[in-house]
C-alpha cells in the first residue's frame, strides 16, 4: 500500500484514503459550448496515459475531502510529488530515488 | 516411548510431555514441540503423501516452509478442516488428527499411481498439448477429470467457524527472520530505543542455530544464546518478538504483510484466540534476515521416502532428538552434509556412507567423519535410490562412469548447497545478481529502504553474518530514528561454515538419461521435462516454468528454482544469469483467506445502512431489499398476502386514500452560499436563478459527455440555499462529482457542500388523503394549495420538531416529504401513522414505490437510464435550460451521435395481451421472423402488473420510439414472442389532476 502526501493534511497518509480522479491539467473550456468537436474530443476523451511521469488527479476521499495534484511515475509506481489544486504543472521536478546499490 | 527412532539424550525436547495424535486413522505419540513431521519420524513414518501428478510416494523432505512433499489435511471437527499443511510446520498438539492426501484408496495403495507407469503421457506441456482440443470439452470433461485426478487436499465445504484478527503496526526497524542474524540486527537496533519488530516462522527463534552444533556465541551454545537474547528482547518495551509469524509480502515503501498462527499449535484453543492474525506493518527501515534453503541433489528417483535434506535430518535430530533412519547413506556436493553424517554417527546411527560428487574435497568436516570411521567416497554420484514406499538401497558409480555399487540404507541425506532465501527482497523490487564463484544470486540493487543479512545476503560464517547484522540493526536504527547506543555486539566464540555445492542435474541424470530426477517435487517437474521444454522451443526462463509447471505449485519452487534455472541453462548453453531468474511473487508461503478478511465477513463484510423509521418496519413484519448498503422496506405483507397481493393493495390504497413510505435513503445534499444557485446552475441542467425561495424543481445532472448522471427534486431554501435531492445509489458519487467542479473547475464559487442525508429523515405521504393526514400535526405552515402548490416547500413543525416540509409527489398523486431530523424519524412516522389509520391509509415498500412511479412515467436514473441515456433520449428536454450558456454536459450533449435520428428513446410498452407482464431486460424486435441472431432495436427497462390500470405496464428504450406510437413491435421469449403495442410514458392520469386531486 502506497504512503501519499496530501498538500493540504500536509501529510503522508495510506493510499486507502484516497481516490485517484484521472489526468490533471486538463482545462475546461471557458466556452464550453462553443468548442468544435475536435476540440471536445480531446478535451473529453484523449488522455496521455504515458509510461513514466504522469500528471494526475488525486482525491483525500476519507480525510480532508480535497482534490489535489500529483506526480507519478507509472513504471515504479513512486509518487515523486503532490501539490495544490489550482498551482501551476511544476517546471522542475525533484529528483525522487532511494536506490541503493549493495557494496 | 514416543517413538522407536527417538534417541535418549539428543534434541531439546522434554520427553515427559507426550502428545497423542492420529495420522490416516493410526494413533501415534509425539512430544510436545514436535512438528507433526519430527512426530510422524519419531515413529518410523516416512511415507505421508502422493505426489500431484504420478501420485508417487512421498516422504518428509524437509524441516521448514520450503517442504514440497509432506502436505497433509489437519482436521479438529467438520467445519476445522485445513487441506495442504506442512507437517513440517505444523506443531504437534494432544489429540491432533491428519491424513494424507491425493491417495485412493490407501496411501501404500494408491490407483492414480498407474500415472507414474504411463508418465510419457504427462510430461511437460502435456496439459497443454492434449487437453486444448476439441475446446469445448476442456471445461465440460478434461478440467473436472484433471482437478479429480491430480490435485492437492480437499477444500473444507464448510463454513469456518473460526475467527481472525488483524493489526496494524508502525515500527523504526522491522526484522525479517530471527536466527542469528535477525537476533543480532534486532539486538543492535533495540538497545538503540527504536521501536522494532522482530517476526520469525518458527514457534522458537534461532533459525539454523536449531541444528548447528557447532555455533558459539557470548560462552553460550548458539540456540541457547538465542533464546536468551529473545528473553531480553522480550523484556524490552521498544520490541515486539513475534513468533510463528511469516512475513509473506513485501509491497511499496515498506510495507510489509505478516501472518500470526496464533492458535493453530494448541490443542483446545480458547474461543477469545483468533486462529491467525494478520499484521500490517509500515516500517521505516527493514532488515531481511530470511537464511538459505538448502537444494536437493537431482538424481534418479530421488523423491523415495527417506530420502531428506541433510539440514533438515540434522534438525530432527538436534532439535527433536529424531534419527530419521538406523542406517542412512550420505549424498552431496558440499561440506554441509558431512555435519549431517557425524551428529547422526555421534548419536548411534550407523552412516553407511557419504557419497561426495567434489573430487579431491579437503577440510575438518571431512577428517572428522573419516576419524569416526565414516566410508568417505570421492568424485562419485548416487545414480539411484532403491525401494518404493521407502528407501532402500542407494546405487555408487565414479560420477564419470564406471562400475555400480548398490549400498542398502534406510535413508539418504543429500545437499547440493544452499540457496540465499531472496524471496522478499525480490518482492521488494530489489533486483538480485549472480555470484558466479559460489554459483546463487544475492540481492544487488535495492529499490527500498531495506537491507538483507546473514545467508539470505550470501554471507558465509557466524561471525561475519554477527558482524554484519549487527551493523545494520545499528545502521537501521540510526538510519530510522537518528538513534544510536554503545556496541554490545555479541562474541562468536565457534562457527560452523560452508559455501558452495552445484546447481542442476547430478551425473546419472544427465541429457542422455530418462529417468526420474525430480527438480520440483510439488508439481512432478524431473530434469528431462526442463530439458523437453527447452527442446520445445521455451527460451526464456518465464516460459520454461509454465510449461513445465516448474516452481509453480504452493512452494513456489524454494527447493527446486535454481536446479530448474541450472538445467535450462545448460540445455541452451547460456551463463546463468542471461537465462535469468522468474519473479518471486507474494506470498511467501500460503495464506488462509480467513487471514487477509478477518472480520470483514457475515455482516460485517459491509456496512449495513438502516433509516431511523428501520424498526418500524421490521416490527410490522415488511420485506427488505437491499439497496447498495441499505435495507429498504420492499413491502409489508399482510395476513398471508404473497408479495404480489401485497404490492397490488399498497398501489390501490395510494391512489385511493394514502400511503406512507420511508424516504430516508434518498441522497441529500446542502447546497448553501453567496454562489449557491451560480453553482446549480452549471451543475444542473435547468435554470435555478430565478427559481423562488419555497419553491421545487426537479432538476437533472450530466456528466460532461451530455449523458444523464442523477436526478432529483431541489428546494430553494432561502436565496442562498438549496436543499438537493439524490437518488438513493447516488449520493455519494454526485457529492463528489459536485466537490470536484466546485474545488477544481469553479474554485472562484462561494459555495459549501453538505450531505446531510443521514441528518434527515423522510417520510412520503401521498395520496388524496395526504394533507388531511399531515395537517393536523403541522405548526407554522399554511397547508392550503395557494399557499402551499405542487412543487413547494416551507420550514416549520410538526409533532414539535422542525421540518422542512416538501409538497412533491413521484407517485402523481398529491403528496408531501416530510423531512425530520433522523433521532424523531421514528416517531413522527409513528404519529403520522397513526393520523393515516384515521382514513385508511397503508404503509408502502419499495416495490409499490416503483410501481406508482412507473404508472406516471416517472424514470429511475440507473434502471430506466444506463449511462448512455441524454435527456433527450429520456423525454427530458423541457428540464434542459436552453438559454443556458454553460453547464455540465452541455457539450457533450450536443455530440453528432448524441442528436443523431434513430436514437434509443424511452417510451411505454403495453402487452397485446395485458396480463402478460415482460421482462425487464428483455429485448424488442421489429420482426419475430427474421433469422438468428436478430436485430434488436431496444430493450425493457422496468416492467409491472398495475392493479390502478388493470394491466400491465412497461417502460423500455426503443430506437426511435418517439416515432413508432402505436406500432406493434415483439419481444422473442423462449415460451414464445410477446407482442407489444409501443405508447406515451404515463399509463395514469395523463393529464396530471391528481397531483391537486
Ligand atoms: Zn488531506
Amino acid at each position: 500500500m502506497l504512503l501519499i502526501r496530501c498538500p493540504y493534511c500536509e501529510e503522508e497518509r495510506p493510499e486507502l484514503e484516497f481516490r485517484n480522479a484521472g489526468e490533471a491539467h486538463i482545462a475546461r473550456s471557458a466556452n464550453m459550448a462553443g468548442e468544435s468537436d475536435d476540440d471536445f474530443e480531446k478535451f473529453f476523451f484523449i488522455r496521455s496515459n504515458p509510461k513514466g511521469i504522469i500528471y494526475e488527479r488525486w482525491r483525500h476521499m476519507h480525510g480532508c475531502a480535497r482534490f489535489f495534484n500529483a506526480v507519478r511515475d507509472t513504471v515504479t509506481d513512486k509518487f515523486i510529488m503532490t501539490y495544490r489544486a489550482g498551482e501551476p504543472k511544476p517546471s522542475k521536478l525533484p529528483i525522487i530515488s532511494n536506490e541503493v546499490v549493495a557494496k | 516411548m514416543s517413538g522407536a527412532f527417538r534417541i535418549p539424550g539428543a534434541g531439546r525436547l522434554k520427553q515427559a510431555k507426550t502428545a497423542r495424535f492420529n495420522f490416516d486413522g493410526q494413533s501415534y505419540t509425539g512430544i510436545e514441540g514436535d512438528t507433526l513431521a519430527s512426530a510422524l519420524l519419531a515413529n518410523g513414518v516416512h511415507l505421508v503423501g502422493r505426489s500431484f501428478k504420478y501420485h508417487r510416494p512421498r516422504g518428509i523432505l524437509s524441516a521448514g516452509a520450503e517442504e514440497p512433499n509432506a502436505l497433509v489435511e489437519i482436521k479438529r471437527d467438520a467445519a476445522r478442516k485445513t487441506p495442504n499443511v506442512r507437517a513440517t510446520v505444523q506443531e504437534l498438539y494432544d489429540g491432533l488428527e491428519a491424513q494424507s492426501q491425493n491417495r485412493w484408496p490407501s496411501l501404500s495403495f494408491d490407483v492414480g499411481a498407474v500415472n507414474d507407469i504411463a508418465s510419457p503421457l504427462f510430461s511437460a506441456g502435456f496439459y497443454y498439448k492434449t487437453f486444448m482440443w476439441p475446446k469445448a470439452a476442456w471445461k465440460s470433461l478434461y478440467e473436472p477429470k484433471i482437478r479429480a485426478a491430480a490435485g492437492l487436499g480437499i477444500s473444507p465445504d464448510k463454513p469456518d467457524p473460526d475467527h481472525y484478527s488483524s493489526r496494524y503496526a508502525h515500527c523504526d526497524v522491522l526484522v525479517l527472520g530471527g536466527g542469528a542474524a535477525g537476533i543480532a540486527a534486532a539486538l543492535a537496533a533495540a538497545e538503540t530505543g527504536v521501536r522494532v519488530i522482530l517476526a520469525d516462522e518458527q514457534a522458537e527463534f534461532g533459525g539454523s542455530l536449531r541444528f548447528e552444533t557447532g555455533a558459539g556465541i557470548d560462552g553460550q551454545y548458539g540456540f541457547a544464546w538465542a533464546q536468551a537474547a529473545i528473553a531480553r528482547l522480550q523484556g524490552m518495551d521498544n520490541v515486539r518478538v513475534l513468533p510463528r509469524t511469516t512475513a509473506f509480502g513485501y509491497y511499496a515503501q515498506n510495507f510489509v504483510g505478516l501472518v500470526e498462527r496464533v492458535s493453530d499449535h494448541l490443542s483446545a484453543p480458547g474461543h477469545d484466540l483468533p486462529r491467525e492474525r494478520l499484521w500490517q506493518v509500515r516500517a521505516k527501515r527493514v532488515v531481511l534476515a530470511s537464511g538459505a534453503i538448502e537444494r536437493h541433489m537431482v538424481f534418479a528417483d530421488n523423491d523415495r521416502p527417506g530420502i531428506m535434506l541433510a539440514g533438515s535430518a540434522r534438525t530432527y535430530l538436534n532439535h527433536y532428538g529424531v534419527a530419521v533412519g538406523k542406517n542412512v547413506g550420505v549424498y552431496t556436493a558440499n561440506d554441509s552434509a558431512y555435519a549431517a553424517a557425524i551428529d547422526l554417527k555421534k548419536a548411534g546411527v550407523n552412516v553407511a556412507a557419504i557419497v561426495d560428487l567434489r573430487d579431491h574435497p579437503t577440510g575438518p568436516v571431512i577428517d572428522e567423519a573419516r576419524a569416526l570411521g565414516i566410508e568417505v567416497n570421492f568424485g562419485r554420484a548416487v545414480i539411484r535410490a532403491g525401494g518404493k514406499l521407502r528407501v532402500s538401497s542407494m546405487t555408487v558409480q565414479p560420477k564419470n562412469g564406471g562400475g555400480e555399487r548398490t549400498i542398502p540404507v534406510d535413508a539418504i541425506l543429500m545437499s547440493a548447497g544452499w540457496t540465499p532465501s531472496v524471496h522478499l527482497f525480490s518482492q521488494s523490487r530489489g533486483k538480485v545478481a549472480f555470484n558466479d564463484e559460489t554459483k546463487r544470486f544475492v540481492p544487488g540493487t535495492y529499490a527500498q529502504d531495506c537491507v538483507s543479512v546473514g545467508a539470505c545476503n550470501g554471507t558465509d560464517g557466524l561471525s561475519a553474518t554477527i558482524d554484519e547484522a549487527y551493523a545494520a540493526g545499528e545502521k537501521a536504527a540510526k538510519d530510522a530514528a537518528a538513534k544510536t547506543a554503545k556496541s554490545n555486539k555479541p562474541k562468536v566464540d565457534a562457527s560452523e561454515s560452508w559455501s558452495r555445492g552445484m546447481l542442476g542435474a547430478a551425473p546419472g541424470a544427465g541429457p542422455d538419461t530418462t529417468v526420474k530426477a525430480f527438480v520440483d517435487f510439488q508439481n512432478d517437474v524431473t530434469a528431462k521435462d526442463i530439458r523437453q521444454a527447452v527442446h520445445e522451443g521455451m527460451r526464456s526462463i518465464e516460459h520454461v516454468k509454465r510449461f513445465t509447471t516448474n516452481g509453480m505449485a504452493t512452494d513456489q519452487g524454494k527447493t527446486s528454482n535454481m536446479h530448474g534455472l541450472a538445467i535450462a541453462a545448460e540445455v541452451l548453453g547460456k551463463p546463468i544469469p542471461e537465462v535469468g531468474l522468474t519473479t518471486f511473487r507474494a506470498p511467501y508461503t500460503p495464506v488462509t483467506f480467513g487471514a487477509i478478511v478477518s472480520h470483514a465477513r457475515g455482516p460485517l463484510f459491509d456496512p449495513t445502512r438502516k433509516t431511523a423509521i428501520h424498526p418500524w418496519g421490521e416490527a410490522q413484519g415488511a420485506v427488505f431489499e437491499d439497496v447498495g448498503q441499505w435495507k429498504r422496506a420492499w413491502y409489508f405483507p399482510k395476513g398471508g398476502e404473497d408479495m404480489h397481493a401485497a404490492v397490488d393493495r399498497e398501489c390501490v390504497a395510494v391512489r385511493k386514500t394514502a400511503g406512507l413510505f420511508d424516504a430516508s435513503t434518498l441522497g441529500k445534499i446542502e447546497v448553501v452560499g453567496p454562489d449557491a444557485a451560480k453553482f446549480m446552475e452549471l451543475l444542473y441542467t435547468n435554470p435555478w436563478e430565478k427559481l423562488e425561495p419555497g419553491r421545487c424543481r426537479y432538476g437533472i445532472m450530466l456528466r460532461e459527455d451530455g449523458f444523464i448522471y442523477d436526478d432529483g427534486v431541489v428546494g430553494r431554501l432561502a436565496p442562498d440555499r438549496f436543499h438537493v435531492t439524490t437518488t438513493t445509489g447516488g449520493a455519494p458519487r454526485v457529492m463528489n462529482h459536485m466537490e470536484d467542479y466546485l474545488q477544481t473547475e469553479f474554485p472562484q464559487l462561494n459555495v459549501w457542500l453538505t450531505s446531510i442525508t443521514e441528518q434527515w429523515a423522510v417520510i412520503a405521504v401521498q395520496g388524496p388523503k395526504s394533507r388531511d393526514i399531515i395537517a393536523p400535526l403541522v405548526e407554522g405552515i399554511d397547508m392550503s394549495d395557494e399557499a402551499l402548490p405542487h412543487m413547494s416547500v416551507r420550514e416549520g413543525k410538526i409533532c414539535g420538531v422542525p421540518t422542512r416540509l416538501f409538497r412533491m409527489s413521484f407517485t402523481g398523486e398529491r403528496g408531501f416529504e416530510v423531512n425530520v431530523p433522523a433521532d424523531y424519524g421514528q416517531a413522527v412516522w409513528e404519529a403520522l401513522w397513526a393520523e393515516g389509520q384515521k382514513h385508511g391509509a397503508a404503509a408502502y415498500g419499495t416495490e409499490a414505490m416503483h410501481v406508482l412511479r412507473a404508472e406516471k412515467g416517472y424514470i429511475i436514473v440507473g434502471q430506466d437510464t444506463d449511462g448512455t441515456v441524454t435527456p433527450n433520449d429520456a423525454a427530458l428536454d423541457w428540464a434542459v435550460g436552453k438559454k443556458k450558456a454553460d453547464f455540465v454536459g452541455i457539450r457533450g450533449m450536443a455530440r453528432p451521435d448524441l442528436v443523431a435520428k434513430g436514437r434509443k428513446q424511452l417510451v411505454g410498452l403495453k402487452t397485446k395481451d395485458p396480463k402478460v407482464v415482460l421482462e425487464e431486460g428483455a429485448q424488442i424486435v421489429e420482426d419475430p421472423k427474421q433469422a438468428i441472431p436478430m436485430k434488436m432495436i431496444g430493450h425493457v427497462t422496468s416492467s409491472y402488473w398495475s392493479e390502478n390500470c388493470g394491466r400491465s405496464i412497461a417502460l423500455a428504450l426503443v430506437a426511435g420510439g418517439r416515432d413508432r406510437m402505436g406500432d406493434t413491435l415483439y419481444v422473442p421469449m423462449p415460451n414464445g414472442v410477446i407482442e407489444v403495442e409501443v405508447s406515451g410514458m404515463v399509463f395514469f392520469d395523463e393529464t396530471g389532476g391528481r397531483l391537486n386531486g
